[in-house]
């Protein structure tokens, strides 16, 4: 029996005195693919940031977070984080491969003395992740979707075995998502990487994800696809009736909105969840 | 000793220099208040401080070109805002940036003037034209004053409403017809002629703290704009009035005859203004609500 | 020009231009335009303070200038932005006008702490500078990987044991000396303009960091070395060349960032998401 890469156990997390997490407890074995889905303010970089260590000052938590068996510490090289954009300043004078190569030894004090090693494995890592073409433009110019590649990169020279990625496929167009769930994939494959990425919509991710947590409510249900995407056990995450439709291949969760009698009756819809 | 005579050192109700003190105070307080209160719903406090930097070196200039030194801070003034209308400075990007290394040939060019000034009139006037001396002002600028300050109050009347639409939502204001690029400059033209008052009264570089502070003061006790200038009006015109009473007073304190500067008080004053403002203001509201985190399950993916 | 106490104000000038260039870099870098407005304001009062005690002003400058950086330390991101600190920055000017005429400085010295000199390090104070400036490029030597990392991607930077808040407290302490270092020679007022305006130009011309820093630094130098030289000629006031040649740096440098850009990218600028 392996052991977990992560462990979350009995995690709960509260900012400025409103519970957002309660209790969480999952697993990911390592070169796990697990799929973190949840609405925009479900908690999803909560739970990330926790896994991290990271901590805002309002923020109070409790339960335990085991990376290989053993609890975190405070720097925690089996961690690659993709935080979801890097707000950049076209002025800035970095280039893509600068911040890559920040990602080899930019925790060291210090300047890097130029070697062709590093060069090499920074060029190596940037191929690797289809960013060749921009390697030496400016951070602040590229788009988002290069941008994911470049931050990818630079999680992925720390010879992370966790890979963890907030909500990368947030504002891409159409394309560019099924290019970076393809690339993230098949690098996770390449490296053994387990992987936690977050996203709002299960659909770009149904091809590659082992395992699906879903988060609602501050509360997180955890297990394959089949296990978890389903009418009652979603109903019962969320607390009110949600239907699981399968439509042209694609899932859609769904909530049946207002629709109440009465003079403050809101009108009936359908809202889609995920 | 009465209670008056002790806290108003004798002579404060009959110098004529305490009167001009006085009426160009008020003057200029009841000026940059109102108008101050814009400046903040706007978020051009940085524009106002670039003006006051500016009108350094148009002042100075103003000594070495033997002129009244309001003429320089106004002619500065209407330059830079002017210079700042045509590139722009509503963008946000670089302007930090762009804005200071600017101001610094502007600064720097101040002090070419005031070096040039001291060595052909002989007189150090960098204090003066930096720091305010509201004592020492020349009578003969007090028309001017007045009349410049009727000016703006009358300007901002005019285009109160107008601004105070095109401050707040520019689309909504564009959409009714207000021509939101001319009501802009023309607060931008009022704005310098308010900030070369307060020059004037407290020094070009500290004049900030005489148009936004009140300001920013009333905002935290007054939410509707009309009652906000008022207050801010009041806030000003007290600050300059106790600055110059304590001025004078200041006369009698340690160093003995020297007297400490009038800008000092007026600035120390907009800040306890500003705290006590704070603390009213803060009691009075409700308590700031919590974050947001999403109650569960509401959006849509 | 290179005889006698000029030799002093050389060797100070180019400290003080290595030292703000470097500096200056990463003000940019970290957005810290507050910080270098803030400090010269807390500068201004303590130099003024300490004449007015008697006390050198030297020491003046880098007491309030590192008290200043403690303060923004513990101030927060919000902080920078509230009515209160800007009141409280005016208020340093005008302690230090209180503080001048209390002591009744004279008006040479007041020019000199507002828009610099060319004898404004001493002989005796050139070993102090020498040692601190010392001190301030080693360090940043040594903050310059984790300060790129913690400026750039805060999160990753924190996830891998480098503390933002002891980076930025040290980074903090080390503008402060530097700007106290800086106001003998530029002034109160230019320091901003310095310590601002070479970083700025170098990084619209330069894409890489290591080399964004050195051109910093060269810049920086060159508008020194100009203010030296032009006031050491023209008797005008150190500060007026600083001012203007960092100004017209800044502008080279933006005019020549523009059209190298428009070059290099052409038509094929990818829009960000």
């Amino acid at each position: 029996m392996s052991v977990p890469v992560l462990a979350v156990e009995q995690l709960s997390v509260s900012l400025a005195g409103r519970p957002v997490l309660r209790e969480i407890s999952f697993t990911i074995e390592p070169g796990e693919f697990t799929g973190l889905i949840g609405s925009n303010g479900a908690g999803k970089t909560t739970l990330l940031r926790a896994i991290l260590g990271l901590r805002s000052r309002a923020s109070t938590s409790s339960g335990q977070v085991l990376l290989d068996g053993r609890p975190r510490a405070r720097r925690n090289p089996l961690i690659g984080y993709v935080p979801q954009r890097v707000t950049l300043d076209p002025d800035v004078p970095l280039r893509a491969r600068d911040l890559v190569a920040l990602g080899l030894d930019g925790h060291r004090p210090g300047f890097a003395l130029p070697s062709r090693r590093r060069h090499a494995q920074v060029q190596e890592m940037l191929e690797a992740v289809g960013g060749g073409a921009f390697a030496d433009a400016r951070v602040g110019e590229l788009s988002g979707g290069e941008q994911q590649r470049v931050l990818l990169a630079h999680a992925l020279l720390g010879r992370p075995r966790l890979l963890l990625l907030d909500e990368p496929l947030a504002g891409l167009d159409l394309r560019s998502v099924g290019e970076v769930v393809a690339l993230i994939a098949r690098v996770a494959a390449e490296h053994r990487l387990a992987v936690l990425i977050s996203a709002h919509e299960i659909n770009p991710l149904m091809p590659v994800m082992d395992r699906i947590l879903y988060l609602a409510g501050g509360r997180a249900v955890h297990g394959t696809v089949e296990e978890v995407v389903r009418g009652d056990v979603l109903t019962g995450l969320y607390g009110h009736p949600v239907d699981v439709l399968h439509v042209h291949g694609r899932v859609l969760v769904v909530a049946e909105v207002g629709g109440g009698t009465g003079p403050a009756a809101a009108p009936a819809g359908v809202e889609v969840l995920s | 000793m009465t209670a008056t005579g002790a806290l108003v050192a004798s002579g404060f109700f009959s110098s004529p220099a305490v009167g001009t003190a006085l009426v160009i105070g008020a003057a200029v307080a009841l000026v940059s208040g109102p108008l101050g209160v814009f400046t903040v719903i706007r978020g051009q406090s940085f524009a106002g401080e670039a003006l006051g930097d500016i009108g350094m070196s148009g002042g100075s200039g103003a000594y070495l070109a033997g002129v009244g030194p309001l003429w320089g801070f106004l002619v500065a003034g209407v330059a830079a805002a002017a210079l700042m209308e045509l590139l722009g400075v509503q963008r946000r990007r670089g302007r930090d940036l762009a804005t200071g290394v600017v101001l610094g040939s502007g600064l720097g060019l101040a002090a070419l003037f005031l070096y040039l000034n001291s060595t052909e009139h002989g007189a150090d006037v960098t204090m003066t034209v930096l720091f305010g001396s509201l004592f020492t002002v020349d009578r003969s600028t007090l028309p001017l004053v007045l009349v410049l300050a009727l000016l703006v109050l009358l300007a901002l009347g005019a285009i109160a409403r107008p601004l105070l639409l095109a401050s707040t939502s520019p689309e909504l204001a564009a959409a009714r017809g207000v021509p939101v690029a001319l009501v802009g400059a023309a607060y931008l033209v009022a704005l310098s002629l308010s900030v070369a008052l307060c020059a004037i009264t407290i020094g070009s570089i500290l004049s900030t703290a005489l148009l936004v502070g009140p300001a920013a003061a009333s905002l935290r006790l007054a939410r509707r704009p009309g009652r906000a200038m008022a207050v801010a009006a009041a806030l000003g015109v007290a600050a300059t009035w106790l600055g110059v009473l304590l001025a004078y007073d200041s006369y009698d304190w340690p160093p003995h005859h020297r007297g400490w500067p009038v800008s000092f008080f007026v600035v120390a004053l907009v800040l306890v203004e500003y705290m006590l403002c704070g603390l009213i203001g803060g009691r009075r509201r409700a308590p700031h609500p919590a974050p947001d985190t999403a109650p569960p399950a509401a959006l849509g993916g | 020009m290179f005889s006698g106490f000029m030799v002093d104000t050389w060797l100070a000038g180019i400290l003080v231009a290595l030292l703000a260039g470097a500096v200056g870099f990463f003000v940019v870098l970290r957005g810290s335009t507050f910080v270098a407005h803030a400090l010269p304001n807390g500068s201004f009062a303590g130099a003024a303070g300490a004449a007015l005690l008697g006390v050198s002003t030297f020491v003046g400058l880098a007491v309030f200038a590192v008290l200043g950086a403690l303060s923004i330390a513990g101030l927060g991101r919000r902080g920078r932005h509230d009515a209160v600190t800007a009141l409280v920055l005016v208020l340093m000017l005008a302690l230090g006008a209180l503080f001048i005429v209390l002591g009744a400085q004279y008006a040479p010295a007041v020019d000199a702490l507002l828009f610099g000199e060319l004898l404004g390090v001493s002989a005796a104070q050139l070993g102090p500078t020498v040692v601190i400036t010392a001190v301030c490029l080693l360090a940043l030597v040594l903050l310059y990987r984790p300060l790129l990392l913690s400026t750039v991607l805060p999160d990753s930077a924190q996830a891998r044991g480098v503390g933002a808040g002891v980076v930025e407290l040290c980074f903090l302490l080390v503008v402060a000396l530097a700007t106290a270092m800086t106001v003998p020679v530029v002034g109160t007022l230019l320091v901003f303009s310095l310590m601002v305006g070479a970083p700025a130009a170098a990084r619209a011309v330069c894409d890489r960091p290591g080399r964004a820093l050195a051109l910093s630094i060269a810049i920086a130098l060159t508008a020194v070395s100009a203010a030296i030289a032009g006031s050491y000629e023209t008797d005008y006031p150190v500060g007026f060349f600083v001012g203007t040649v960092s100004a017209g740096c800044y502008v080279l440098g933006r005019l020549v960032g523009t059209r190298r850009r428009r070059v290099d990218h052409g038509a094929a600028e990818p829009a960000a998401a």
